[in-house]
């Protein structure tokens, strides 16, 4: 008989030496005459025990980790094949309690399954929502996913099934289905860690969609900085094809342009263009990529339909506060003690993931300063952890969820500092289409510089800037660019050399 | 490398995407994997055979941060900059990569994350080898690696 050995192949666990550990553990068993089965999983998305080795024990799991090579040898002593005590021991893994409180929905099944296995998917509970979705009508399909409450998992929040039913009612000769998977966000990682660690479930997604609004064909544009997340979806294309039933997904592999991850641009890209944004209106809904009506959702709003088709809308509906329904896979990254992903429904508050999920700076120092949502999201303070997380909740302090990435900094952070990088990345990316973006990103660097070097009496002018960026941009890139700027002058003007900040009024 | 045989290896990239509509950044990829840069001899040939300006192929190779016209070294090595990455040391990082490969052999090239923004910071190697958390000295041992000295 064989064991059966599960070792991340999700990047993270990679960058930890979940290669190496493999290679030992293979070395280790043939070294004792043992048949040891490696089956590379997704990761459970606790980073600061990966690479976290799971053995197959009767009909459950057993994990240990952080594995390192060297200990190797000493598992083998420990009998860990047979779930055998040792100290890297962590338990059954869904018995640790940062994943016991979580409520995996759209990431079920990563670093469950093989993603490489078809029959893995299928085994746990992959392809119930295509099946029924083919005996359903598209208004139906489309029915049950407005109803479900979801919502664009990319940042913007939009009604999926609303945009669905726009390309529905948008007659065309061809249609198609755009999967966002330019995951640029700082702090990020939800994308990636489904396309690795179960891309079935992805394409399943985009298949409904291709159903509920008679698109044949798609595309996931993918970040070329996820060499391993576009693999692992090579792979499941070549792998489910036909199953997809007539629907051909072709992957794409990104540049390098962080504005491209706005639709836009996304679809110029696409296009064989620069990656340049186009103005809105027409919507893409209605005349997107190739001037034909395209749905463009983010990987985990598609991650999320199967489910929602397989086990109906009331399923995750049930789930969330207000207008803010379902599950989001939060990421608790930069300076956290236990970083990693933590799918749970809205409405804990932040200072729940940050503490009770997070246990604080790994540093050990105080948390001074979070920021919610990617390099355009706002920067908050300790006064403002209490809020709750939902969309609605965020953007009555001026703050937004976005895609759920939050990165931590202690008290050692210089906010100016960061705020300067906010500006600078805006330079950096600015697809310069709009002037506001364009110029307004380089003056605002040079405005922080000289309000660095002494010259308070700028930040009035720093503040107008934003706000010409903000109703002056065509897309988020330049218009949000003012959200960690001005939240990090609001709520740590001391960093700015300013203690009594003069607001909008000439100082 | 005789520029007969740079044309040939171009020619049958864009045959492979012969059939794929917007296939300007698949071809600027294979390019680019091919030589490890995008040489300025394949803008014709791929302006040509996809009907567009040299311009506008000009224009898109040179938008994307991703793709380089000239040759890098032995190694192209990438540090993140990104808030995530910020927030663990990712600033100390990146101005002891730059002494450290201010006289290399190795390419030094900033990333805008790498989806690992719970243990940075992080770099890339290659495109493929990724390695975490990595401190002054980790770095410096991944670099003597990879330049083959000691």
């Amino acid at each position: 008989m064989s064991y059966s050995v599960y070792i991340p192949c999700d990047a993270a666990a990679l960058a930890l030496g979940a290669d190496r550990v493999a290679e030992a553990v293979a070395a280790e068993a043939k070294a004792r005459d043992v048949a040891v089965q490696i089956i590379r999983n997704g990761s459970r998305g606790m980073f600061w025990v990966e690479p976290m080795v799971e053995v197959l024990v009767a009909n459950h799991r057993v994990a240990y980790g952080p594995v390192q090579p060297a200990d190797v040898p000493s598992l083998f002593e420990a009998d860990f094949l047979v779930g055998g005590p040792h100290a890297l021991c962590l338990g059954r893994p869904e018995d640790i309690p940062y994943l016991a409180k979580q409520s995996r929905v759209s990431l079920r099944r990563v670093g469950v399954v093989d993603p490489r296995s078809f029959e893995d998917y299928l085994s746990n509970g992959g392809g119930k929502g295509l099946a029924r979705a083919r005996l359903m009508t598209p208004e139906q399909i489309i029915g049950e996913v407005i109803y479900s409450g979801l919502r664009g998992r990319g940042g913007a929040a939009f009604p999926t099934g609303v945009k669905w039913r726009t390309v529905f009612e948008t007659e065309a000769e061809r249609k198609y289905i755009i999967c966002n998977a330019d995951e640029g966000d700082s702090g990020s990682f939800s994308d990636r860690m489904l396309m690795e660690g179960d891309p079935f479930c992805l394409l399943e997604g985009m298949a409904i969609a291709g159903l509920a609004v008679g698109a044949k064909s798609g595309y996931v544009y993918v970040r070329s900085e996820y060499p391993h997340s576009i693999a692992a979806l090579q792979s499941a294309v070549a792998v489910a094809g036909e199953w997809l039933g007539g629907f051909d997904v072709e992957i794409r592999k990104a540049a390098g342009a962080y504005v491209c991850g706005e639709e836009t641009a996304l679809l110029e890209s696409i296009e064989g263009k620069r990656g340049i944004v186009r103005a809105k209106p027409p919507l893409p809904a209605i005349s997107g990529l190739f001037g034909k009506p395209t749905v463009i959702n983010n990987v985990i709003t598609l991650a999320s339909i199967p489910d929602i088709l397989a086990y109906g809308a009331d399923s995750y509906h049930e789930f969330g506060v207000g207008r803010s329904r379902g599950t989001l896979p939060f990421q608790l990254a930069g300076n956290i003690r236990y970083g990693g992903l933590v799918e749970v429904p809205f409405g804990l508050t932040l200072r729940e993931l940050l503490y009770d999920f997070g246990g604080g700076a790994r540093s050990g120092r105080p948390l001074r300063a979070v920021q919610v949502g990617g390099p355009l999201g706002a920067y908050l303070a300790e006064g403002q952890f209490d809020t709750v997380l939902g969309y609605e909740e965020f953007a009555g302090i001026g703050a937004a969820l976005g895609h759920g990435g939050i990165v931590a900094f202690d008290d050692t952070v210089d906010m100016a500092r960061q705020a300067r990088y906010s500006m600078a990345f805006c330079a950096h990316e600015s697809c310069g289409k709009c002037t506001p973006c364009r110029i307004g990103s380089t003056r605002g660097v040079e405005v922080i510089d000289r309000i660095m070097a002494g010259q308070v009496e700028k930040i009035p002018l720093l503040r107008q800037l934003c706000e010409t960026m903000t109703h002056g941009s065509l897309c988020a890139m330049g218009g949000m660019t003012s959200y960690p700027v001005l939240s990090a002058l609001d709520s740590f003007p001391e960093d700015f050399g300013s203690l009594v900040d003069s607001g909008n009024g000439l100082v | 490398m005789i520029p007969d045989e740079l044309i040939d290896r171009v020619r049958s990239i864009l045959n492979s995407h012969h059939h794929q509509a917007g296939a300007l950044l698949p071809v600027l990829h294979d390019v680019q994997a091919e030589f490890n840069y995008v040489p300025s001899e394949a803008v014709s040939e791929i302006a040509n055979t996809l009907k567009l300006s040299r311009a506008e192929v000009h224009g898109v190779l040179t938008y994307y941060h991703h793709f380089r016209q000239t040759p890098p070294g032995k190694h192209v090595v990438r540090v993140c900059r990104a808030e995530a990455c910020q927030a663990q040391g990712g600033d100390a990082l990146v101005a002891h990569a730059e002494r450290r490969l201010a006289q290399s052999s190795l390419t030094l090239e900033p990333v805008y994350c790498l989806g690992l923004c719970a243990i940075g910071p992080s770099i890339q190697i290659d495109e493929i080898n990724l390695h975490a958390q990595v401190t002054p000295g980790k770095f410096d041992a991944l670099i003597a690696d990879l330049e083959g000295t000691p």
